[in-house]
């Protein structure tokens, strides 16, 4: 078991031509994953890294049966893609691409909700299921198979979690890298039910960033609904605060966002909050064992 | 990216907010001729920085003749302003803004910014205008009037008279209002705009809206297509350091410590400095060399950091992953031939080939680097060598 995405998952790549694309596609076949072709307009009937290329979503879908698209378009165009993904009937959109335009994004998740896709990112490394199937830019090597749920806002913080967490001899069932933008696709809130749920996590790590307040969302939902070991880190302890032009969009979300202020709401709600970065695998490891012994 | 208030005036002018007139100083006669331009027999000088709190600080000054003007506007320009906002390192003020003196009846705050949580922007209106908003929200939450505009469906009547009503208008001058508003929504929208704050918003003994001040910030990844706002871009109020970390897609903020960090990506670069202040060290800066870290990136990256008198060790810690930490070793010698580092530099390769990289900076042999074993030895290490104790 795993979340989200597992061996038997078809993925198709927009953007699957471009550099990145064809890189990373490339990669994420050698991984294991099953991606069974790509979109780039006016491209349609080539044959690319021996899979086939289509003009539209739509067609793709229709030839492949894909139920998930990786999104490596550029910036500009990030939110027609994500767009024409839920219009033809995707069930999870992973959007790799940074620098998409914040107003394109709102739109592009409004509609995505409408339609009932999912999405992740943008700015993110992706999701990958240990040994499985990879859709995203992480190094697949570093997650080892094991029974710990990973989410994390940063992309080289996910990896050396899973790294930390894999030197103590466990491993990872799905980690999902959800981005740090202003918005976001799927976030601590969906994706901590989806792992209390699944029956092989056993314990879920969660790094947080200051801004915004999601891990403070999260931080209820977990006092309320979450029985499995949490483990959290927020990067920022020592960030200086921002010389901004204001606070209005911590007004509006009545919170701050600094990161004192999500470790204690975490702590609060029983969370594992590892203060410094190197702690967090050693705690993944004490917390499963204090699980064990209860 | 941040503008003066001056040119989110223009802006507004351009979409029928109204604003008092106004023009932009760079010298004492030159605030005079604007002056005298305006007419009348009020004026305000308006240091321009890219900060809040200017009242409080002597940035704002009423003038009641040219002459007046003129001085004021001498004495602030070259002022070192510090408000809450600058740091106490404070800013230089280099331009002013002369504007017409304003009939004020009442003043309030109006305000726009994208609400994450809802993922639609929020307008925000209060009776208490001139006072810090952050204040407000603090003291008398219920002060503050909110309303999230659905983007599919725009900015509705009904929005701004939700607003209205709270901020107690009356009848004809709901009306106004409403123009005002809605106005300001298409401001917003229209520019890509991440915040506009106009405090205060006055009425004046007419019965008219006007915007006395106004802040607005863009986000960055939509300037590509505002090529008019980019042009807006001050680069006086931004460290030159930061400007030349970000022509080589560095990302740098100095800070005040004086252990230098190089690292790849942002979380793991603020981790990086969570944890030298754990170990009872200080970061000297914030430094995402990015995905790449290749031999370039690594040696901007130290002729950056060293730029810096106060640097005493520097912590190179990336977690390689597609990139190969052997190729990133590799960079890192390659880097120290280019640049001439004189400090200790403790080095954590992790991830896809890590043995390889340690093998690679042990044969090397060099003195002043020092490989660390993981991110714990590598901070530890950092932390001691910048005290001299390693």
């Amino acid at each position: 078991m795993s979340i989200l995405v597992n061996k038997d998952t078809k993925v198709i790549v927009q953007g699957f031509t471009g550099k990145e694309g064809t890189f990373h596609a490339q990669q994420c076949m050698d991984y294991g994953t099953q991606i069974v072709g790509g979109v780039t307009p006016n491209k349609g009937g080539m044959t690319h890294l021996g899979k086939p290329v289509f003009n539209t979503v739509e067609e793709a879908v229709k030839a492949t049966g894909a139920t998930v698209s990786m999104i490596f378009v550029p910036p500009a165009f990030v939110a027609d893609a994500v767009m024409e993904a839920a219009d033809a009937g995707i069930e999870l959109a992973v959007i790799i691409t940074e620098g998409a335009p914040v107003r394109d994004m709102m739109y592009a998740k409004h509609y995505a909700t409408k339609k009932g896709m999912k999405t992740i990112g943008p700015n993110c490394p992706g999701i990958i299921t240990a040994e499985e199937c990879k859709i995203g830019i992480m190094p697949g090597n570093i997650f080892k198979k094991g029974n710990v749920g990973l989410i994390s806002k940063s992309g080289t913080l996910t990896y050396e979690a899973s790294n930390q967490v894999v030197k103590e001899g466990l491993g990872i069932t799905t980690a999902v890298g959800i981005g740090g933008d202003p918005i976001i696709g799927l976030s601590y809130k969906e994706l901590l039910p989806m792992f209390e749920e699944d029956d092989e996590t056993e314990a879920i790590v969660m790094i947080g960033e200051i801004g915004g307040d999601l891990e403070i969302q999260a931080a209820k939902l977990i006092k309320e609904k979450i029985t499995k070991p949490v483990i959290a880190f927020i990067a920022g302890q020592t960030a200086p605060k921002g010389k901004r032009m204001g606070h209005a969009g911590a007004i509006v979300s009545g919170s701050k966002g600094t990161a004192q202020e999500k470790m204690e709401a975490l702590r609060e709600a029983g969370v594992y909050v590892v203060e410094s970065p190197a702690d967090i695998g050693v705690t993944v490891a004490k917390a499963l064992k204090e699980r064990k012994n209860k | 990216m941040n503008i003066h208030e001056y040119q989110a005036k223009e802006i507004f002018r351009k979409y029928g907010v109204p604003t008092p007139r106004g023009g932009v100083a760079f010298s004492g006669p030159e605030a005079r001729r604007v002056a005298e331009e305006l007419g009348g027999n009020l004026w305000v000088v308006k240091a321009q920085i890219h900060a809040g709190g200017r009242g409080k600080a002597g940035g704002v000054k009423l003038a009641r003749s040219l002459d007046e003007v003129e001085k004021i506007a001498e004495e602030m320009l070259g002022m070192k302003l510090v408000t809450h906002q600058t740091g106490p390192e404070g800013k230089i003020v280099k331009k002013v803004y002369v504007e017409e003196g304003a009939d004020i009846k009442a003043e309030y705050y109006l305000g726009m910014v994208l609400d994450r949580a809802l993922e639609m922007p929020v307008m925000m209106a209060s009776t208490e205008g001139g006072m810090e908003i952050e204040e407000v929200a603090e003291k008398s939450p219920e002060k503050i009037i909110k309303v999230a505009i659905d983007p599919t469906i725009g900015f509705q009547p009904f929005h701004a008279r939700k607003l209205a009503f709270g901020l107690g208008l009356g009848k004809d001058e709901q009306k106004e209002f409403i123009k005002f508003a809605n106005a300001l929504y298409n401001v917003y929208m229209d520019n890509d705009a991440e915040l506009i704050e106009i405090n205060p918003l006055i009425k004046t003994g007419e019965g008219k809206f006007l915007a006395l001040d106004a802040k607005m910030s863009f986000d960055d990844n939509a300037l590509y297509r505002h090529p008019d706002i980019a042009d807006m871009r001050d680069l006086d109020e931004e460290e030159p350091t930061e400007i030349e970390a970000k022509k080589y897609g560095l990302s740098y903020i100095k800070l005040d410590g004086n252990v230098g960090c190089m690292v790849n990506g942002a979380g793991l670069a603020m981790a990086t400095m969570d944890i030298i202040k754990h170990e009872g060290g200080e970061p000297a800066n914030f430094l995402d060399v990015g995905g790449g870290a290749n031999p370039d990136t690594v040696a901007k990256g130290f002729e950056i950091i060293l730029s810096d008198p106060n640097v005493k060790s520097i912590f190179v810690n990336i977690f390689g992953g597609i990139v190969r930490c052997d190729r990133v070793a590799n960079g890192i010698l390659e880097a120290t031939k280019k640049v001439e580092v004189n400090v200790p530099v403790i080095v954590r390769l992790d991830g896809t080939n890590a043995k390889e990289a340690a093998e690679i900076l042990k044969n090397a042999n060099i003195k002043n680097i020092i490989p660390a074993k993981d991110l714990k030895d590598g901070a530890k290490k950092a932390v001691a060598a910048a005290k001299g104790e390693l």
